[in-house]
């Protein structure tokens, strides 16, 4: 298995835990970012982590993560790491993905300003606007009621957060909003939040991409 | 900012929004930029972030003199040229350039030894600012007493300015070894290590629970080449910062994005070398047993 930045030191609980050969492989596009969180909340809930960085590993996943990090600076590695045309076609297809902060941008048909000219595979029909609550001092914490998710409200960190500012389609569904904005969507097999539930250490969206990559190993 | 539609209210500058931004620059490479100009072919080149400052550490070390914080001026046009984050540079010991750098709106502050220190026994008391702090560490005791005062990052100090690795290399052997050592100690030892190591007890276990620093490790000082970059991931880096290696070379366009790509693709012989491939003139490098020991800014920092 492919080691991830800093993974050498890491010996958290679980790191290492046994999981079936029949539990699905869920790939974590592991170009920059997050990707050891994301990691470790995959494991939390069931599922088997495997980083992402070429073609052939993103073949053998049956679900995916884009995980937090620089939008500008994934956008540049999937293109430059021949990512970029594969990745649109599996998404294209239903291939189940969560997406949070950086990842959600890079689903998002729609970009604000500039920004829109970035290159991404989009899929998610919203509009959203890259850093739109200010420098890292606006960064911050924040717990609010997720719609399909129980036990309470969700922990969230909002780093550099993007916002949602329109959904452009019906079929979107609004699982939580912040001050009148949605945080957290819902199309199809696409799950996206502008927030980082993984660094607040909290797992129950990555429980409902599991729940889609099961229902989809299944069909 | 008002309360959320349900739940709590929401809350800025906890420790897990100050460590949660250096755990997105993860993976990534931080570069080194002087003005709009260079910002703008660092983001193009993939960097993550930018280091806001008027002279790279090659031209302090050959300039000389007391090196200080930027111009606002200059930082604001460079906040202004790019969306990723922008970090600056405040001296050791000198809280108030801090204070200005977090008015300024920037969004990583690095409490610097390239610069002359300001305090020859104490760095900043980072807990209260908003902003989150990167601070360099020579070994694993000056990293946690950096966490103690509050940085949310740390990164190898290196040998800035001068091209050469090996001090980054030291210091990362110094940091990972120390943490492989600590998780083998019993709860009696663990004690003593904390006193060897002159940092707070709780870190300490808290390090040897872990496996790993509580916060990001990134590495700085002498990265040069997409090979020094894969190196210093491979060592057990999340990260790296590049000072004078890219704009004080050939063919800055190139080599900001060989290095992007030999830090993503750092296990990768294939990329690593098809990357470093005519990239021009490196900068040229400086032996570290040349400099006097009063002109090593490793040694800055407490």
């Amino acid at each position: 298995m492919t080691r991830l930045p800093g993974e050498r030191l890491d010996r958290r609980p679980g790191a290492a835990a046994d999981v079936a050969d029949d539990v699905p492989l869920v790939g974590v596009l592991a170009l920059q970012g997050d990707v050891l969180e994301h990691t470790w909340a995959l494991m939390a809930v069931g599922l088997r982590p495997v980083p992402v960085r070429t073609p052939a590993q993103l073949d053998a996943v049956a679900g995916i993560v884009l995980p937090g990090g620089e939008s500008t600076a994934i956008s540049r590695a999937l293109a430059r790491s021949g990512l970029d045309a594969p990745l649109a076609v599996r998404l294209r297809e239903g291939m189940p993905v969560l997406g949070t902060c950086a990842g959600l941008i890079l689903l998002s048909d729609e970009l604000t300003g500039e920004d829109d000219a970035l290159p991404r595979p989009g899929g998610l029909a919203v509009r959203t606007r890259r850093n739109a609550y200010g420098p890292q001092t606006a960064s911050f914490d924040v717990r609010f009621d997720v719609a399909g998710v129980e036990g309470g409200p969700m922990e969230a960190s909002f780093i550099r957060a993007p916002r949602i500012e329109a959904v452009l389609d019906p079929s979107v569904e609004v699982l939580a909003s912040v001050e009148g904005a949605p945080v957290a969507v819902r199309q199809g097999p696409i799950v996206a939040m502008t927030f980082h539930p993984e660094v607040a250490g909290d797992h129950r969206l990555h429980a409902m991409l599991g729940d889609l990559v099961r229902a989809g190993a299944g069909r | 900012m008002s309360a959320a539609s349900n739940g709590h209210g929401p809350v800025t500058g906890s420790q897990r929004v100050k460590r949660g931004l250096a755990d997105m620059l993860k993976g990534g490479v931080i570069m080194d930029v002087i003005d709009p100009e260079q910002a703008r072919i660092a983001e193009e080149a993939g960097a993550v972030a930018v280091m806001a400052l008027e002279r790279v550490p090659a031209d302090i070390r050959r300039d000389g003199g007391v090196a200080r914080m930027s111009d606002p001026e200059m930082i604001e046009s460079i906040i202004e040229a790019v969306s990723i984050p922008v970090m600056a540079k405040a001296r050791i010991g000198h809280m108030v350039e801090a204070q200005v750098l977090q008015h300024l709106g920037v969004d990583y502050i690095d409490e610097s030894e390239v610069l002359t220190p300001a305090d020859e026994a104490n760095h900043i008391d980072k807990q209260p600012f908003t902003v989150p702090f990167v601070c360099g560490a020579t070994n694993l005791g000056e990293a946690l007493r950096r966490i103690s005062e509050g940085a949310a990052m740390i990164r190898s100090k290196g040998e800035a300015g001068t091209g050469n690795v090996v001090e980054a290399t030291r210091h990362m052997r110094a940091i990972t070894s120390g943490i492989r050592r600590l998780t083998q100690l019993d709860a009696a030892e663990l004690h003593t290590a904390a006193k060897e190591l002159a940092a707070p007890y709780d870190l300490v276990a808290e390090v040897a629970e872990l496996g790993r620093l509580p916060v990001v490790l990134f590495t700085a000082g002498g990265i040069a080449t997409p090979a020094d970059a894969a190196m210093m991931m491979q060592l057990g880096a999340d990260g790296v910062f590049v000072g004078s290696g890219i704009f004080k070379s050939g063919d800055p366009v190139k080599r900001g994005r060989a290095i992007v790509e030999a830090t993503t693709h750092f296990e990768d012989p294939e990329v690593v070398a098809r990357v470093s491939r005519a990239l021009g003139e490196a900068m040229v490098g400086i032996e570290i047993d040349t400099i006097p020991p009063e002109q090593r800014y490793a040694g800055r920092g407490w």
